[in-house]
């Protein structure tokens, strides 16, 4: 453990936050707010890991593994749908998705 | 030696993320967000997790936000000129919210002691794999499952009507 754990938490929230506040700020962009839902789990993975490197227990490494698959399917998906939404649409912007006529 | 590396690989993630969320153009967005990812590695090195900092560099940086330039590229989104990017207006709450919790966090974090806790021994990917194998072993079956059903779902969500 080279820095205490409180300071990997300040980075980590840091992080989140501030995945968070892009992901309000984007809300019109599919395409970004996919980008700022990365950062979030990004650092979330940080603070598995920190966890695992204070207590030296390795599940907290594989649960930032496990988090990256399940990332990479959600990613997968998620693209598919925006690629699926845009040859209906023409365009990425939310709120032209706002109707529910099937 | 590795303090200073940690701070300094802290503070280009930060600052790499920001430049990211502020960019308008999402391909240069995509990139910044590389730089962080790639600095959130060494940092997951430097904790002990030599495993975790591979795949991350291998399938964040080299997978998924490729996939994001590919998504960018096909769908010809490059251009911040057609207005989609936020203005003041959406900054102004997202500023509010995100500083209200970072400044919560900051209180709770700073009222606390921050100590260097006594060095474990360090972790060999020997023993973080037999833990995945050994304990985790329905954990990495259903992970399996999960992908091969996201495959299914991208093959129709992305079938062309014929």
């Amino acid at each position: 453990m080279i820095v205490p754990l409180e300071h990997i938490l300040i980075l980590a929230g840091l992080l989140f936050f501030i995945g968070l506040g892009g992901l309000l700020a984007w809300r019109a962009n599919l395409i970004m707010m996919l980008v700022c839902i990365e950062v979030m789990l990004n650092a979330v993975m940080l603070v598995f890991v920190g966890g695992s490197a204070r207590w030296g227990n390795p599940d907290g490494q594989l649960f930032a593994i496990f988090i990256m698959a399940l990332t990479s399917a959600e990613v997968s998906l998620a693209l598919a749908m925006v690629v699926y939404l845009h040859r209906r649409r023409k365009t990425v912007d939310t709120d032209a998705f706002s109707g529910m006529k099937g | 030696m590795e303090q200073a590396i940690f701070y300094i690989l802290a503070a280009t993630a930060v600052i790499a993320t920001i430049l990211a969320i502020t960019e308008k153009h999402p391909v240069h967005a995509i990139l910044y967000l590389v730089t962080s990812l790639f600095s959130m590695a060494v940092i997951f090195y430097l904790l002990m997790a030599p495993l975790v900092a591979a795949f991350e560099v291998i399938l964040y940086a080299g997978a998924i936000m490729v996939l994001f330039l590919f998504v960018i590229m096909m769908l010809d989104l490059g251009h911040p000129e057609k207005g989609l990017s936020p203005g003041w207006r959406e900054w102004l709450p997202a500023l509010l919210l995100s500083g209200a919790s970072i400044a919560s966090l900051a209180v709770i974090v700073v009222s606390r002691s921050a100590a260097v806790a006594a060095h474990p021994a360090g972790l060999s990917i020997r023993e973080v794999a037999l833990r995945l194998f050994r304990e985790h072993g329905l954990a990495v079956e259903l992970i399996s499952l999960q992908l091969l059903f996201a495959l299914v779902g991208a093959l129709y969500l992305g079938r062309s009507k014929s």
